[in-house]
């Protein structure tokens, strides 16, 4: 053979690089709507395997968003420090103006406001219904006290701990409480619980890959002779994978929006009774939802988890489907 | 066209289904390849289409030593080579002008291509008009007829049939052998499994014929005989 009868033969059906494009477009747009009117014509499956991707990815979502808001909640009060200091009672006015004169000329210290145990047992008597058990005590039992605001340089909580135990030196104080201990804590907590979330999600996000896989895995299975005749006529890999890929990306984006969708209720239903709290705390806290970043991100983790679990199936069940 | 070097294919159960085939099949040429059942027939193609790789030797088809192919390539090569089944490999999900507009998707013809060149297989194969219906609801003859056009649609140089009338009544077989004869005419390689004796003979084609995995009788069947 003189002549390459296959190249002829190639010429007569020549494509160029533009209808390729096209076509390759083509071939995308029509997996993606197949695809998806394939979901659609099994409503209450694809809403069930949606389900569960949504319910996966709602649960670490919520313990994050509730992780965040504690965090903001300790976020208030880090910001501004402050170093109670509890006075011996019966201190003599005199030597506590002495004592307020020291700590004032500190440049550790912002702000000094002194409470005397009259105001402490005024204030007290306002706000808690112990009012008629507080006049019946003969002695003021409240001490007199010092609140202590450090200056805002003092941020490093060695510094705030050194500073305490300055102040705790001195004969009239009787005990000092530093706020930041609990929020120290609480932030220890916090990263904890970020890293429990987090491997949470990682073993939920297992468990999406496994749902979407096996789904996937049936679709596969029930296309089987179609997936024959596609690779007898010529259909890449790719061309055979490509609507299985789309079937996962769908499942991503319905369970994205369903996750959403959860977590959107969640936090409205939370919404009223934290605000109560916070009220009763003088406080006008409110709970921060997912917000439109967080939304967005919680569909693209969907959608990434349904690709890569119809990817995986696909490459592992694709292969094993050959024409014989 | 298609050549065959000392070919032989033994399955990974040690059966042995080619041994030794050495063949020729030149350009344009139309050959039937003959034997009883479990002669080869089917393995000998598969080697052609690279469903199955040979134990040993080589096949060359249109120059292109298919034992060089790697597995990536296999789709571009069988989009070179159209095949007809027995059993005609429809799908039922889709339309008869779906099924027929498959190969074209797959080798990505623009879509206003897909619909002239679809309509064109059809209307050789005389089922222009059937185009919107779903193959179920077509005759065995019908089917086998969509079945070629899909097999022609993306002109391939070269077209194999395995036992293309094996389940059609004598005169469609021989409807379906002269649309065979025609696509032979305008240059494409036809090579046809069948055990139809008198439909071959008629055909005074060029014969191959396998024996237990063997080629034993290579020529044209003059009238009467029957080849080993
Ligand atoms: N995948 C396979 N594994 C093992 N043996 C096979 C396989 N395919 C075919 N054979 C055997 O190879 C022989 C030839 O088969 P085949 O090529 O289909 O013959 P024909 O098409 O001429 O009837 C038969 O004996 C058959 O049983
Ligand atoms: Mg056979």
């Amino acid at each position: 053979m003189n002549r390459d009868p296959v190249a002829r033969g190639a010429r007569h059906s020549r494509i160029g690089f533009a209808d390729h494009w096209q076509a390759w477009h083509q071939h995308h747009r029509a997996s993606a709507l197949d695809s998806f009117g394939r979901l659609a014509d099994t409503p209450l499956q694809t809403l069930m395997t949606a389900l569960v991707v949504a319910i996966a990815l709602a649960l670490p979502a919520t313990l994050l968003l509730a992780l965040g808001n504690v965090q903001r909640v300790g976020e208030r009060w880090d910001s501004s420090p402050k170093i109670t200091v509890f006075l011996k009672l019966g201190s003599q006015e005199t030597a506590i103006n002495g004592f307020r004169d020291t700590l004032q000329g500190m440049p550790e210290i912002e702000e000094l406001e002194y409470i005397s145990p009259e105001q402490a047992l005024q204030s007290f008597q306002s706000q808690s219904g112990f009012s008629e058990a507080l006049t019946a005590l003969e002695n003021n039992p409240l001490p007199p006290t010092l609140v202590v605001t450090p200056a805002p340089a003092m941020s490093a909580p060695a510094q705030l701990d050194a500073l305490r135990q300055r102040i705790a030196g001195d004969a009239l104080v009787d005990d000092v409480s530093l706020d930041m201990d609990w929020v120290r804590r609480l932030n220890a907590i916090m990263t904890l619980g970020k890293q429990l979330v987090m491997g949470l999600a990682g073993l939920l996000g297992l468990g999406v890959l496994l749902v979407i896989g096996n789904t996937i895995r049936l679709e596969i299975e029930s296309r089987r002779e179609e997936i024959v005749v596609i690779k007898l006529v010529g259909g890449t890999d790719g061309f055979v994978r490509r609507p299985f890929l789309y079937t996962g990306f769908w499942y991503g984006v319905i369970g994205g929006l369903l996750s959403c969708l959860l977590v959107s209720v969640g936090v409205a239903s939370l919404g009223g009774p934290v605000r109560t709290l916070a009220a009763t705390y003088q406080d006008t806290f409110v709970l921060h939802g997912l917000g439109f970043v967080g939304c967005v991100a919680l569909v693209i983790c969907c959608i990434a988890l349904g690709l890569l679990g119809a990817w995986l199936a696909v490459g592992r069940h694709l292969s094993a489907i050959e024409p014989r | 066209m298609i050549e065959f070097h000392n070919v032989s294919k033994r399955y990974p159960n040690g059966y042995e289904a080619l041994t030794g085939v050495t063949l020729q099949v030149d350009e344009a040429e139309m050959v039937f390849l003959t034997g009883h059942s479990g002669a080869g027939k089917s393995t000998l193609m598969k080697l052609i289409m690279l469903i199955e790789r040979p134990s040993q030797g080589q096949v060359v088809i249109g120059g292109r030593n298919l034992n060089r192919l790697r597995s990536g390539q296999i789709p571009f090569h069988r989009r070179q080579v159209g095949v007809v089944f027995q059993n005609h490999q429809l799908l039922f999900d889709r339309s008869v002008f779906d099924n027929v507009a498959l190969p074209l998707q797959i080798a990505g013809v623009h879509q206003r291509e897909v619909g002239r060149r679809v309509r064109a297989a059809l209307d050789k194969v005389g089922l222009l008009e059937r185009e919107r219906v779903n193959p179920i609801t077509l005759s065995g003859g019908e089917q086998q007829r969509v079945g070629i056009a899909r097999a022609v649609v993306n002109k391939p140089p070269v077209l194999l049939a395995d036992e293309p009338t094996g389940n059609l009544d004598p005169n469609l077989s021989s409807d379906i052998m002269q649309l065979f004869r025609e696509f032979n005419q305008v240059g494409v390689t036809v090579l046809i499994a069948s055990h139809d004796w008198s439909l071959i003979r008629s055909m005074g084609a060029r014969v191959l014929t396998l024996e237990q995995g063997q080629l034993v009788h290579d020529g044209v069947l003059v009238q009467g005989e029957v080849p080993a």
